[in-house]
């Protein structure tokens, strides 16, 4: 018997009502990850004792009548999340012997909240992909079709999640890594403002991009987490003095009279038919519950691909200069002099797309090239900050699709990395302006999972959820799930 | 613009990178394709405008003076590959 | 041909704060190797830096006590090389926008005339660790408990003309650094050193030459010799026909001579850009004026107070103010009761000797300030004389006790009784009548004579000033 339920809320109803335990919820997650893993490749580590430890102890917290909204859940961590004593890799080979000596600010959040981490998620290297290949240990598969992939670079946490092998894993979003796999694999991909939850812990590949979320099948399950990760931490120093609201309270609040902005941009010849179909009906939907529809535009829209290659790999080549193999992670075998010890270390460390991007970056900052590059591309980062302030100043949402087509076969666009970035077309220009936005399944096109984002301003999280919820109220798409789940719903 | 084998040789020595004589080709076709792709941002007119360092419209938040990080030396330690008596270690530097 | 020397320099002093810029790790010294260095300081994968308040604080102090302009929204930048010292691969300093702008101060030159020297800018910046080659043959080893300690990079205009002159500035920063207590200006520590900028052009020449750039030195005699050796070295290749490199060269205090460093030499392209981990650095005006409030008063203006309440010497004063701890010294015996001019006379004669034979720091001097003043204040009184005054001083030194303590002990009181010291002049003149006819007869300086052995009767403690009208008396009549 699966004891995976549809979401958080009834897994705590069954949970203090004694029809299950966390330890049941947790086994049925690892003999799950057991069953099917294989064919995903979707976790870097499992930890079944200390997940049943922390189960045991959740199990412990419900029965003393202590336990908060999401004790005993199970979820998976994307292994970029230092947690303490444990196996940090970030899918790359530098970190494959790494142990973090400390816990992040997500993973410290979400265990006091009661839950029970079971392992690490597969994911891009060091987060730079959008189809998890460039793993060192391997491409995870999408559980919709096991020849195409989930999306990245949260692609172990999406196909995890989607597969039911976890009810919700936590995700990172640079450039569209926790949208983008949300919308391949059918699921519901929060990315918060930047600031609103702390990077501390999490290892940084673009600093003024990255950002932590979740991956959940539903609205109200991201909201319930969401809650966990965010908030002040001083150790953070670009971690937001805002207070946290409730972001369940505002779930059912109608959506009459809100104003949704559909970016005429977002529908050029990239879009693929059948994803364009399903987000203007989910659009409709949407005008069904209240919403007042209205074109918006943001001209500068298709800058957003190249801007972000500037910035991202600028940040990138800088971030990842601490991999030298002297204080931690990966040092070559080979006995030469000290340059030849950096060199050979990060050469045989680090992945074909890594180098590339720390090659990219550093080119865009060198002497004689930084004004052209790095400093014009701050300026048309602002430019796009200013035509999505524009925006807001008429519209409570912006809504248009995640990623221009469905789950593309894995090995497509490997070999053809500027067809790769311009997947992300549709999501980085809230990454570039620090806004959240929200992946939600609205559909299918080829038989495939479709995403509808929604962007919203800073720190407007609670309404995003609520625009989420109130959809999934309505429809039902979140609630399939591909076979190899054995339906969860 | 596309890049040089000599250029590649040079950023690669900047990013502490090596790159074999039989890849240089393909990195020479991918990074002349991703620069001509950013290249794109030359043709935007951006007189005036102030170029955006960071999403966060916030200032710098300080923190009070005062020694809080107790010493873990062996604890991490064990990460690192080579140490002997306290020290990191790496072939010798010659100044 | 004569040739123009022009050099600028960048000075390094490392914030006195209790923990380190962007980490709670602390920053004391001589601590076991990495036992300082937080996960912060090791750039560890995850952690970020938080900067200390303190740091900030100092910076602003600095730049007021200079007269320059605080920057009122800083950024800080990552200059990106690859060094085993440098964890992250990137060193947080300041690029475009530094803390501290455009100041100046005013040197004194031998000739006793004063120049003016630009100050370009300040800006902070995290330490490097330390690369300890000696401990093993084949390989470096890495400490890293300096790294992200807080430094002020104060770098001049190119305004100085001669090793001498860059002497003066560095002494200068040095002593305003120590005076607002932001830097403990320890050079053997490595608290405060300096990087120095060298060319040289024929007299007359607009346009400078090309410089090369001295680093690390660490005390003021090295920056002297290792700027006069650099003049020399690019006059010779100059006027040999050769041209002078751009290039960082090392001083070798053991061979006196400076030389190119090429591990430093390819690595010039520092791809600065903001960095994204830390928000610009905003200061107001209520954080500058809670500063202002708390500054201390400088050199100058305790030169020109010293002179005003105390009447002491020039040369006096522009000692007892060129260190802090002097000044605070000498401060805190007149404060005590002290006459001025003998705690300026004690201070800069017995007490320091007694400090640089014994190779001490006045802050840890084995004669405190109480006790100085209580020494003096015996002289003040007549208790003992000048002379008696360094014997206590002596005991003083050794650990025998406060000046009455010592006195008391040795029975060194002054014999002010003028029965007591009639008797020694009687005795004197009784027992020496050859000398008494050649007073007599007009023979004035034998009078030193008398007193010399009156003195010695009553073992030096009689009152100087007494015996001599006491002789003068009894010889004339």
């Amino acid at each position: 018997m699966s004891t995976l339920l549809p979401d958080f809320a009834e897994m705590a109803r069954a949970l203090r009502a004694g029809k299950v335990s966390s330890r049941e919820l947790t086994g049925d997650c690892l003999a799950r990850i057991k069953r099917h893993d294989s064919s995903l490749n979707s976790f870097i580590s499992v930890y079944p004792e200390q997940a049943l430890a922390a189960a045991d102890a959740a199990d412990k917290a419900i029965a003393a009548g202590s336990a908060g909204p999401l004790t005993g859940i199970p979820m998976a961590h994307k292994d970029i999340f230092c947690a303490e004593g444990t196996r940090t890799t970030v899918g790359s080979k530098m970190l494959d012997n790494f142990v973090a000596p400390y816990d992040s600010r997500v993973v410290s959040g979400l265990a006091a909240a009661g839950m029970v981490s079971v392992g690490k998620t597969n994911m891009d290297e060091f987060a730079m992909g959008s189809s998890n290949e460039t793993s060192y240990f391997g491409p995870v598969k999408n559980p919709w079709d096991l020849q195409r992939s989930p999306g990245g670079s949260s692609g172990g946490s999406a196909a995890a999640v989607a597969a039911g092998l976890v009810p919700a894993a936590t995700g990172t979003d640079t450039g569209g890594s926790i949208r983008q796999p949300a919308a391949l694999t059918g699921l519901t991909g929060l990315k918060p403002t930047y600031g609103r939850v702390s990077r501390y812990g999490m290892v940084a590949f673009a600093s003024s991009l990255d950002q932590a979320g979740t991956l959940t099948r539903s609205a109200s399950d991201a909201a319930l987490m969401l809650g966990a990760m965010a908030g002040f931490d001083d150790r953070d120093s670009t971690c937001a003095n805002v207070p946290v609201p409730d972001y369940s309270a505002t779930l059912n609040d109608s959506l009459q009279g809100k104003t949704i902005g559909v970016p005429k941009e977002f529908f050029d010849d990239g879009l693929e038919a059948g994803c364009a179909q399903a987000v203007q009906d989910s659009i409709k939907e949407y005008q069904k519950l209240g919403a007042v529809i209205k074109e918006v535009s943001l001209p500068n829209l298709a800058m957003s691909v190249p801007v972000y290659y500037i910035v991202a790999p600028a940040e990138c080549s800088s971030n990842l200069s601490r991999f030298d193999g002297v204080r931690f992670g990966y040092r070559t075998e080979s006995t030469g002099d000290l340059a030849d010890m950096y060199t050979r270390t990060r050469s045989e460390a680090f992945g074909v797309e890594v180098k590339r991007r720390i090659m990219t970056g550093a080119y865009v900052l060198s002497a004689g090239y930084y004004d052209a590059y790095y400093l014009q591309a701050q300026k048309v980062r602002q430019l796009i900050s200013d035509d999505l302030s524009r925006c807001f100043a008429e519209v409570d949402v912006i809504m248009g699709p995640t990623t221009p087509t469905p789950a593309f076969k894995l090995g497509e666009k490997m070999n053809d990395p500027v067809q790769m970035y311009l997947n992300d077309i549709y999501t980085i220009a809230a990454n570039l302006a620090g806004l959240p936005a929200i992946s939600i399944p609205c559909g299918f096109s080829q038989n495939l999972p479709v995403g509808l984002q929604l962007i919203g301003t800073q720190f407007a999280e609670g309404l995003l959820l609520n625009c989420a919820h109130q959809y999934q109220q309505a429809t039902d798409w979140h609630l399939r799930t591909p076979s190899i789940s054995g339906g969860v719903a | 613009m596309s890049l040089s084998k000599q250029d590649i040789d040079h950023i690669a020595r900047l990013a502490r990178l090596e790159v074999a004589p039989q890849e240089k080709g393909d990195y020479v076709e991918k990074l002349s394709q991703i620069i001509e792709l950013v290249e794109q941002l030359g043709a935007v007119d951006t007189t005036g405008v102030v170029p955006m360092a960071h999403p966060l419209d916030m200032v710098q938040r300080l923190r009070p003076d005062s020694v809080t990080e107790a010493d873990q030396r062996d604890y991490l330690q064990q990460n690192a590959r080579d140490t002997e008596n306290g020290l990191y270690t790496v072939p010798k530097v010659i100044e | 041909m004569s040739w123009e020397v022009v050099i600028g320099l960048e000075v390094h002093a490392q914030l006195a704060t209790k923990s380190k810029i962007f980490s709670g790790a602390s920053t004391a010294f001589g601590a076991q190797p990495n036992t300082q260095a937080c996960l912060v300081d090791l750039g560890y994968p995850g952690v970020l830096p938080v900067l200390n308040e303190q740091a900030v604080a100092m910076a602003v102090k600095f730049g007021l006590a200079v007269g320059a302009e605080i920057t009122r929204r800083s950024v800080f930048a990552r200059k990106n090389y690859f060094y085993p010292d440098l964890p992250k691969g990137y060193q947080i300093s300041q690029f475009e926008l530094p803390i501290v702008g455009k100041g100046q101060l005013t040197i004194k030159l031998e000739d006793d005339t004063e120049k003016v020297v630009g100050i370009t800018r300040a800006h902070l910046e995290e330490d490097a660790g330390k690369s300890l080659h000696e401990n093993f043959s084949d390989r470096t080893g890495i400490d890293l408990n300096r790294a992200g300690t807080p430094l002020l990079e104060i770098v001049s205009e190119p305004d100085m003309r001669s090793a001498t002159e860059a002497v003066a500035y560095m002494r200068k920063i040095h002593q305003i650094v120590r005076y607002l207590g932001v830097c403990d200006g320890n050079m053997q520590e490595g608290s405060f050193r300096c990087d120095a900028n060298v060319s040289v052009r024929p007299m007359g020449q607009e346009e400078l030459g090309t410089r090369t750039e001295l680093k690390n030195i660490n005390s003021f005699r090295f920056v002297e010799r290792a700027i006069n050796f650099e003049i020399q070295r690019q006059i010779d290749l100059i006027e040999d026909g050769g041209t002078v490199t751009q290039e960082t060269r090392l001083y070798d205090p053991d061979k006196d001579e400076t030389r190119s460093m090429r591990s430093k030499e390819e690595a010039n392209d520092y791809r600065y850009f903001p960095d994204p981990d830390l928000l610009p650095v905003v200061i107001d005006d209520d954080f500058i004026a809670a500063i202002k409030a708390e500054l201390p008063e400088l050199p100058e203006a305790r030169a020109t107070r010293f002179a005003e309440s105390f009447g002491l010497k020039s040369a006096q004063i522009e000692t007892l103010v060129g260190d802090v701890d002097t000044a605070a010294y000498f401060e805190q015996v007149v404060g005590e009761g002290a006459d001025p001019r003998l705690a300026a006379n004690y201070v800069l004669g017995d007490l320091t000797g007694a400090l640089n034979k014994d190779s001490l720091e006045i802050a840890v001097s084995k004669v405190s300030a109480v006790d100085m003043a209580g020494l003096i204040k015996r002289v003040m009184d007549n208790t003992i004389s000048g002379k008696i005054a360094k014997e206590v001083f002596e005991a003083m030194w050794n650990g025998e006790g406060g000046a009455d303590a010592v006195i008391e002990s040795k029975g060194l009181k002054q014999i002010t009784d003028i029965g007591a010291i009639e008797v020694a002049v009687d005795q004197v003149i009784a027992d020496n009548p050859q000398q008494v006819a050649e007073f007599k007869g007009g023979k004035e300086k034998v009078l030193g004579f008398f007193v010399g052995k009156v003195m010695q009767l009553t073992q030096g403690k009689a009152n100087p000033g007494q015996v001599n009208k006491l002789l003068r008396d009894k010889l004339s009549s």
